[in-house]
């Protein structure tokens, strides 16, 4: 370069801010990938905690520990935080990371913006987090919010509702952000077609995001103004209808679910067919079924609600439509396997929690299947089944998917090898000690157990001890990931990595051909060729 | 290597997390205003003042990078993104609203005058003196009697108003790309003034709703809605006015180019998403 253009790198220079400031005001997509990871990791041991209170108090019938007050508080707290402010900003720190270098790009399209959707996501959980100290404790009747319950809280409601208009806030900035860096940043010869999975289902993610999250921020913005600005938007008495707000809240919470499962399948396919050293069986019919899934989302909402009450053709519609989300998701299923078929496989940890994940959260999507259909979901409405069942589809699903996708680019990011030992360690205890956690819950349900209690009938007694002491197992053998990561940040096995770390991955997508760890900026200039070997 | 081709990576901000904390402190005023704390006037006061600040700072930055030449085609392109998906996810919080509307006026208001009740008659039981008629406070009388808005007065002239604007608006841009700088300007000058003439009318209207036809936002369902549509409207005209504003203030200073202009169009973008909300607005809420 010559003299007067180092001039001019005074304005973009190449390295980061010094010291604690780096972190605060970095428009780096690595750097903000980092703290987005990092806060998931904190929140998913804030929510994790909150749930080991929810399993102490049902470890035997009575009450023992919490007053049902609290408790209530605990299990709506457990879900926003794991929702808010675990799994989705997980997801969304593995987007910043991987796809500017997936797509050869060289940072998000919005780099400023990025760092404020990060921020935004902070004060959010803030002030969420806040309103456990307030008077009258945290909201407690439920995640979903529904009115009137949830016109009960106390000094915390405003604060809820505004916590939900920044996380809002921060993942609508953060889809935003994801779109124009796909559409706009790939390196000329990554076509749309060529582009790795994760890639595909962040895509399709991000539209479902920029769609429902002003859909939920409008819901609390009526409760808002229900409770403090004399409207009627759900008090019959004005002409309004409580029932309303389960329709919007759902028609954003159907869509929602998946968000968090939708760049899960993106990972799980980018890691399966490197460990099968296989390319990812149908490629096409993935990227077509993921936006088959997302069309769907949006019109299925009311399967949530078939105990609320509605005309019976709305019943039938909702019952048939959701059974048509069975279709796509199989696909997926079968192509995973169908990856796996006469592979060379071998089970390091990202495959070996990969794997879990397609036969766990396959039996999470079955006990979807049972309870879509109406009349039998009558039985299973509010009780433990609905727990067990979601809580299969994303603890041994999204969980599960994000430790595998820690394991499997920890040594791109930090150039060191994790413990692999130790790794499978962490994997059989959380494979084997997640069932024990949930699978109970399927009998409980199914026996009759209402979900959101603390108290219950002593003939659920033995399945909730089994369940607790899954749950006793299952949260602090996780804490062997910050170890393991945490080792492998300072230094890991000694051992160095390659670039491709793992066998041939460097013919799966462009990340592996860069240095291990990447240098701050990467793909200044973008590649000439990319890889084509994923599909 | 020439800053025009290759994409601008800024190497750090400052300004969002300063808009942030604006935010956040004034979330935290407002919550603790609703809550009854004497100290969250200040806390928002203070919260709006940090925020708007920001705005003023992150906007003259982008401003005189633009007119350095830092941004080449292809920020363009990601700034119309960013602004496109922008508005469509403020379609979808509008739409909340109309949905919720429909969902009244066309759901609800039935159920609650006993249409689909089975044997049992719960209407009859609970409100047997309810008729289901929109406009309506509900069975309560919620917020007592009020006077339905009509359609052909102020708002009809709302809507005119609004529609030119769109015309100047439209004008303004043929203006830049035509290197007009004074039909620019013109035209720019008579959007923004349609703009605050709309958000007038629509105060004059408010008031008259509240001191002489008893309709508030406290009017049952009726007054729910349609004050928490056409206000979040006029908001949405409020800010895109003073967007325009800014855009006015930086083309009588000479910034715009025709192929360099995004601040305008992004605006004028806005501009018209909240022409075609009040045309919404002015047939689901007022006409029908």
């Amino acid at each position: 370069m010559s003299a007067v253009t180092a001039e001019h790198d005074d304005h973009h220079d190449h390295g980061p801010a010094k010291g604690i400031l780096r972190w605060i005001v970095t428009t780096n997509h690595k750097d903000i990938g980092t703290l987005y990871l990092v806060f998931a990791l904190t929140m998913f041991f804030v929510g994790g905690s909150m749930a080991l209170i929810i399993r102490a108090e049902l470890f035997e019938p009575g009450m023992q520990f919490v007053d049902p007050q609290f408790f209530n508080s605990m299990t709506t707290m457990h879900a926003l935080v794991m929702v808010f402010g675990a799994v989705m900003p997980a997801f969304v720190g593995l987007a910043n990371w991987m796809i500017p270098m997936m797509i050869g790009a060289p940072d998000m399209a919005l780099p400023r913006m990025n760092n404020m959707s990060f921020w935004m996501l902070v004060a959010g959980i803030l002030l969420l987090a806040s309103t456990l100290f307030m008077e009258g404790g945290a909201p407690a009747a439920g995640w979903t919010l529904y009115p009137p319950l949830v016109l009960q809280t106390g000094t915390a409601l405003p604060f809820a509702i505004f916590s939900v208009h920044l996380l809002g806030i921060s993942s609508i900035m953060g889809a935003i952000n994801i779109i124009a860096t796909i559409f706009n940043m790939r390196a000329p010869a990554m076509t749309l077609m060529k582009m790795p999975l994760f890639v595909w289902t962040w895509l399709i993610t991000a539209f479902l995001l920029i769609a429902i999250m002003p859909v939920f921020a409008g819901a609390v913005t009526m409760l808002l103004t229900d409770r403090f600005f004399d409207t009627s938007f759900f008090d019959a008495a004005g002409g309004g209808d409580p029932v309303l707000y389960q329709h919007i809240f759902w028609f954003f919470g159907h869509p929602e679910v998946y968000v968090m499962i939708l760049p899960t399948f993106g990972v799980a396919s980018t890691i399966i067919p490197v460990f099968a050293r296989k390319p990812l069986f149908g490629y096409a019919s993935m990227v077509y079924a993921t936006a088959a899934i997302a069309f769907l989302s949006f019109i299925v909402w009311a399967h949530h609600m078939f105990t609320v009450g509605m005309p019976i053709a709305g019943e039938l519609y909702f019952m048939y439509a959701t059974m048509l989300i069975a279709i796509p998701t199989g696909v997926k299923i079968f192509n995973w396997t169908a990856t796996m078929w006469k592979g060379s496989m071998t089970f390091e940890a990202p495959m070996l929690f990969s794997i879990a994940f397609v036969v766990l959260f396959t039996l999470g999507g079955f006990t979807g299947l049972m309870m879509a259909i109406a009349p039998v979901d009558f039985q299973y409405h509010d009780t433990y089944f609905i727990v067990a069942h979601f809580h299969y589809t994303l603890v041994p699903a999204s969980i599960f998917i994000l430790m595998a996708a820690g394991y499997y680019w920890l040594p791109k990011w930090t150039g060191n090898m994790y413990d692999e030992r130790l790794a499978q360690l962490h994997f059989w205890l959380s494979a084997i000690s997640v069932n024990i956690l949930f699978f109970p819950q399927h009998f409980l349900g199914l026996a009759g157990m209402p979900r959101r209690i603390p108290d219950y009938a002593v003939q659920f007694a033995d399945w909730n001890m089994i369940s607790s002491i899954g749950a006793f197992i299952y949260g602090p053998s996780q804490l062997i990931f910050v170890y393991i990561v945490y080792k492998t940040i300072k230094g890991g096995t000694g051992e160095k990595v390659t670039d491709e770390v793992w066998e041939g991955a460097s013919k799966h997508g462009l990340e592996w051909t860069l240095p291990s760890p990447p240098p701050y900026h990467t793909f200044t200039t973008p590649p000439e060729k990319v890889p084509t070997e994923h599909f | 290597m020439s800053t025009n081709d290759a994409y601008y990576i800024p190497n750090k901000a400052v300004w969002p997390i300063i808009g942030t904390a604006g935010l956040l402190i004034t979330l935290i005023g407002f919550a603790n205003h609703l809550n009854g704390n004497s100290i969250g006037p200040t806390l928002m006061i203070m919260g709006l003042i940090i925020f708007i600040i920001m705005f003023a700072g992150w906007f003259t930055l982008q401003a005189n990078e633009s007119e350095a030449g830092m941004y080449n085609h292809g920020v363009g392109i990601s700034y119309r993104m960013g602004m496109m998906w922008f508005i469509f996810s403020e379609i979808m919080f509008f739409a909340v609203f109309f949905g919720t509307l429909w969902y009244t006026r066309n759901l609800s208001m039935d159920w609650l005058g006993g249409i689909g009740d089975g044997p049992g008659r719960s209407t009859e039981m609970l409100w047997p003196n309810f008729e289901a008629v929109w406009p309506t406070n509900g069975p309560g009388n919620v917020g007592g009697d009020f006077e339905e808005m009509g359609a052909f007065g102020l708002p009809f002239i709302n809507t005119l108003l609004l529609l030119s604007s769109g015309v100047t608006c439209t004008w303004a841009h043929h203006g830049l790309l035509a290197k007009n700088r004074d039909q620019l300007i013109k035209g720019l000058i008579a959007t923004v003034s349609l703009g605050f003439l709309f958000v007038a009318c629509q105060a004059f209207e408010y008031y008259e709703a509240y001191h002489e036809m008893g309709l508030t936002l406290g009017s049952g369902v009726y007054g729910s809605t349609f004050f928490m549509l056409t206000g979040f409207h006029g908001f949405h005209v409020c800010v895109g006015a003073i967007i325009l504003s800014v855009v006015l203030f930086r083309s009588w200073k000479g910034h715009f180019t025709p192929e360099n202009h995004f601040a305008f169009e992004g605006a004028a973008w806005y501009w018209h998403f909240v022409d075609v909300v009040w045309l919404g607005l002015f047939i689901f809420v007022y006409i029908i």
